[in-house]
C-alpha cells in the first residue's frame, strides 16, 4: 500500500502525438481515484504509464518512496484489472488467481491461502476448477479481480473492468468493487467513462480531456463547482443546459436575460462569484442543471420563470424529462464541441440557429406536462452556474479560485 | 495447413455480410459449417468412405507384398493372396531385422527426424515470440527477409552448404543433415508460429507482465501453452517433411549415416528391385509417420482461446 504521485508526468507517440500532457496528480495511500473523460482523452495511456506498460516520455511517477519511471512492470508491485479481464485461457480459476503468486515464488500453503481467500472474498469457491470459457461475464470480471487482490499489491489499476458487463451486472459489481476497495484499503486508479461510475466511486474524480487534466475534486465538489464548461457538460445526467445570457443590475438583485425572457436572481450570486461583477451586461455562459428547474406549477418558486413548449416528454417514472427550447444562442466553445463529439452528436451548429437552444428540464411526476403542452419552468436561481462565455472558465471570484 | 486456413479465411472476408445477414436475424453460416454438417449426409459419408478405400489400395498393397517371398511376386499380384492366404510369411521381416543395413538406417532416420523437428520448433516459437511481442528495431525489415527465405529451393543451398559443411569438417555427418534440415525449415516455422502468436490478445501478456513474469516466463507459461495447436501442426509438417526426405540425405549424408530413403535407395536396380527388402522396409518407414500423425492429430482441434477475453 502506497501513495501514487505523478508529477508533470507526460506522454509523447514517435509520430509526435501527445496523448498525455503534464499531468500532476497526488494519490492518497487507500484512495480511490477515478479518472474519467471521453474516448481519446489519455486516461488509459496515463493509467498504462503508471502500470509500466507504457513509458513515460516526460516527468517523474512515484509509486510509495520509489521514483519507478524505470523500473518495469513486474518490479513496481502495481496490479491490473484489464477491460477484456484477460485471464489464462488455458488455466483453471485457481490458476488464474494464482499466476501472479506462482512467478513470485511464493510457498504453496500461502499461494493455497491466498487464492481461498480471494475466492471466498469474490463468491468464486465453487468456480476454482473451471476454465473461463466455462463462466459467465460477471464471473470472468470476478476472477479478474481476484488476480489483483492476492497479489496483496501497493495499488490497483482498473482499466474501465465493468465496461464489457450488462447495465445491471454493471450496477452490481460496482458496488462491490466499492466494497472491496473499502475493506482492502488499498490506493485504486480507476479508469472509466462513465460519469455514473465515476461519481460513485472515486473518492475523488479526475477529468481529463485531450490529455489535459481540467479539473480533480470530490464528486460532490466536481457536480457543485465545476472548474469549466468540460467537467459541467461531463459531470450530470442528462447533462447541463448551457445557453447563452447576459446579468444585469436590478438594485441589489440582478436581472439575468435569456433571449427574450428575463428572470430575477438573487444578488446573493455576487456574494459567491464575485468575479461575476466583471461580467455585467456582457454574454456569459449559464449553465442550469435539468434538476434545478421545475413544473412552475407544482413549484413554490414563482419568481423566476421560463416560458416554452413541451417538445417531447420521456416518464422515468421517478421523474419527468421535459424538452424544450428557448429562443437564445447556443453556447459553443471548444469544450461543448468535444462534448458533443463524445456522445456522437453529428454537428454541432455554430452559433445561435433559428429554434435557439434546446433544455432539458427533470419535472416531479405529479406534473402533469403533455407534449405540446405550454410549460411555466422555475429555475433555482440559487444553483445557476456561470462561465465564461469564450474560454470556458468557470466564474468564481479570486478568493475562490 | 492451407486447408485449416482456408475456410477461416472464407469466412472472415464474408464478415460484413455475415453481419448483415445476421441483422436481419439469420444465423451466421461459415463455410465450415457447411462443410462439417454435410459430413452428416448418408451418401457424402459413403462417397468418402469409397474415396479413403481407394487411398488405401497402394498402402494395402505395399503391406501385402512385404508379407510375400519375391519369388511369389515375381510370378502372381499380391490379390491372389486373398484367395491363396498361404502366401503370408513374415520371413522378409525376419530377414530385416536380422540384416543390420535398414535398423541402423531407420535409427539414422530418427537421430536425423527428432533433433530437425524439436530446433526448428524451439527456435521457430523463440524467433515468432520476438517477431511477434518484442519491439526491437529492424522487427520487421528482419521478419520480411525471413518471410523472403521460403521460397528459396533447397537445391540452391546444396552445393554451398556442401563447401561449407566440408570447411566445417562435418561433411556426410547427421550433424551436417540436421543443420541443414533446421535452415529450411526456420523460415516456415517463425512465419506459421508468428502469425499464430500475434492473434494472442495483447492484455493477456500484459497481465502476464503485470503479474511479475518476464519475457521468458511469458514464452514459456502463456505463449507456449496458446500456441499449442499452431506448435503441434508446425511439428509434425516438419517431421513428416524430414522423415520422407531423400534429396538432403542423399546430398550430405555419408553412407554409414544414411537414413532410411537412402538405404531403399540402395536396394533399387536397373531391372527390377529387391523386393523383399523394399517393401518391408517401405512399410516399416511408413508406420513412424503414421503414429505420430494420430498422436499430435487432437491438438490440431481448435478453440483454445475461447473465453479468455470478453
Amino acid at each position: 500500500m502506497a501513495e501514487v504521485v505523478l508529477e508533470g508526468v507526460g506522454k509523447v507517440y514517435a509520430d509526435g502525438t501527445r496523448a498525455v500532457n503534464n499531468l500532476n496528480l497526488h494519490i492518497a495511500d487507500g484512495e480511490f481515484l477515478v479518472l474519467v473523460g471521453p474516448s481519446g482523452c489519455g486516461k488509459t495511456t496515463a493509467l498504462r504509464m503508471i502500470a509500466g506498460l507504457e513509458e513515460i516520455s516526460e516527468g517523474t511517477l512515484r509509486i510509495g518512496d520509489r521514483v519507478v519511471n524505470q523500473v518495469p512492470a513486474r518490479d513496481r508491485d502495481v496490479a491490473m484489472v484489464f477491460q477484456s479481464y484477460a485471464l489464462y485461457p488455458h488455466l483453471d480459476v485457481y490458476e488464474n488467481i494464482a499466476f501472479g503468486l506462482r512467478l513470485r515464488k511464493l510457498n504453496k500453503d500461502e499461494i493455497d491461502r491466498r487464492v481461498k481467500q480471494a475466492a471466498r472474498t469474490l463468491g468464486l469457491e465453487e468456480y476454482l476448477h473451471r476454465k473461463p470459457r466455462a463462466l459467465s461475464g460477471g464471473q470472468r470480471q470476478r476472477v479478474a479481480m481476484g488476480r489483483a487482490i492476492v497479489r496483496e499489491p501497493a495499488a490497483f489499476l482498473m482499466d474501465e473492468p465493468l465496461s464489457n458487463l450488462d447495465a445491471k451486472l454493471r450496477v452490481q459489481m460496482r458496488a462491490e468493487i466499492a466494497r472491496i476497495q473499502r475493506d482492502l484499503q488499498v490506493t485504486t486508479i480507476y479508469v472509466t467513462h462513465d460519469q455514473t461510475e465515476a461519481m460513485t466511486l472515486g473518492d475523488r474524480v479526475a477529468v481529463m480531456r485531450k490529455g489535459v487534466l481540467q479539473q480533480v475534486a470530490p464528486p460532490q465538489v466536481l457536480y457543485d463547482r465545476p472548474a469549466n464548461l468540460f467537467v459541467a457538460g461531463f459531470i450530470g445526467s442528462p447533462a447541463m443546459n448551457l445557453v447563452q445570457g447576459v446579468f444585469s443590475r436590478n438594485g441589489d438583485d440582478l436581472t439575468l436575460t435569456l433571449g427574450d425572457q428575463s428572470i430575477p436572481v438573487p444578488g446573493k450570486l455576487l456574494e459567491e462569484r464575485p468575479a461575476l461583477r466583471g461580467y455585467l451586461d456582457r454574454p456569459v455562459a449559464v449553465g442550469i442543471r435539468p434538476e434545478d428547474m421545475e413544473d412552475a406549477s407544482i413549484s413554490s418558486n414563482k419568481s423566476a420563470i421560463l416560458q416554452s413548449t413541451a417538445d417531447l416528454v420521456e416518464a422515468l417514472g421517478s421523474d419527468l424529462l421535459v424538452h424544450f427550447s428557448l429562443n437564445v444562442p447556443q453556447v459553443v466553445t471548444e469544450d461543448t464541441r468535444e462534448l458533443a463529439a463524445d456522445i456522437g452528436a453529428d454537428e454541432v451548429p455554430s452559433g445561435s440557429t433559428s429554434r435557439g437552444t434546446d433544455l432539458v428540464a427533470r419535472f416531479n411526476p405529479r406534473s402533469r406536462v403533455r407534449e405540446g403542452d405550454t410549460i411555466s419552468v422555475a429555475v433555482d436561481t440559487e444553483r445557476i452556474h456561470v462561465f465564461d462565455a469564450e474560454t470556458g472558465v468557470s466564474i468564481w471570484g479570486d478568493s475562490d479560485r | 495447413m492451407t486447408a485449416t486456413t482456408a475456410p477461416a479465411d472464407a469466412s472472415s472476408s464474408g464478415s460484413q455480410e455475415q453481419q448483415a445477414r445476421q441483422a436481419m436475424g439469420a444465423p451466421k453460416r461459415s463455410a465450415i459449417y457447411y462443410v462439417v454438417s454435410a459430413l452428416g449426409n448418408g451418401l457424402v459419408q459413403a462417397f468418402l468412405i469409397i474415396v479413403a478405400l481407394l487411398w488405401l489400395v497402394p498402402t494395402v498393397g505395399l503391406l501385402i507384398t512385404s508379407l510375400r517371398t519375391s519369388q511369389d511376386y515375381s510370378e502372381s499380384g499380391w490379390w491372389t493372396v486373398f484367395t491363396e492366404p498361404a502366401q503370408i510369411t513374415f520371413r522378409n521381416y525376419q530377414n530385416i531385422l536380422e540384416s543390420d543395413r535398414i535398423i541402423d538406417s531407420l535409427w539414422n532416420t530418427v537421430l536425423i527426424s527428432v533433433p530437425s523437428t524439436v530446433l526448428v520448433v524451439l527456435i521457430g516459437a523463440a524467433a515468432a515470440y520476438a517477431f511477434a511481442w518484442i519491439d526491437f528495431p529492424g522487427r520487421d525489415w528482419l521478419f520480411i527477409v525471413v518471410v523472403g527465405l521460403i521460397v528459396v529451393p533447397v537445391q540452391v543451398g546444396l552445393l554451398p552448404d556442401a563447401w561449407l559443411f566440408g570447411k566445417m569438417g562435418i561433411y556426410g555427418d547427421i550433424t551436417a543433415v540436421v543443420l541443414f534440415h533446421v535452415a529450411f525449415g526456420l523460415p516456415f516455422a517463425i512465419f506459421l508460429l508468428r502469425n499464430f502468436f500475434i492473434g494472442i490478445p495483447r492484455d493477456l501478456l500484459e497481465a502476464a507482465r503485470m503479474d511479475g513474469g518476464r519475457e521468458l516466463t511469458i514464452f514459456r507459461k502463456v505463449v507456449l501453452p496458446l500456441g499449442w495447436p499452431a506448435i503441434a501442426s508446425l511439428a509434425i509438417f516438419q517431421f513428416l517433411w524430414v522423415w520422407n526426405d531423400l534429396l538432403v540425405a542423399l546430398s550430405f549424408a555419408s553412407s554409414e549415416n544414411a537414413p532410411i530413403t537412402y538405404a531403399l535407395r540402395e536396394q533399387t536396380r536397373s531391372f527390377g528391385a529387391n523386393i523383399d527388402i523394399i517393401a518391408p522396409g517401405a512399410f516399416l518407414s511408413m508406420i513412424v509417420p503414421l503414429v505420430v500423425f494420430f498422436a499430435f492429430q487432437r491438438y490440431f482441434v481448435q478453440g483454445v482461446l475461447a473465453g479468455s477475453v470478453k
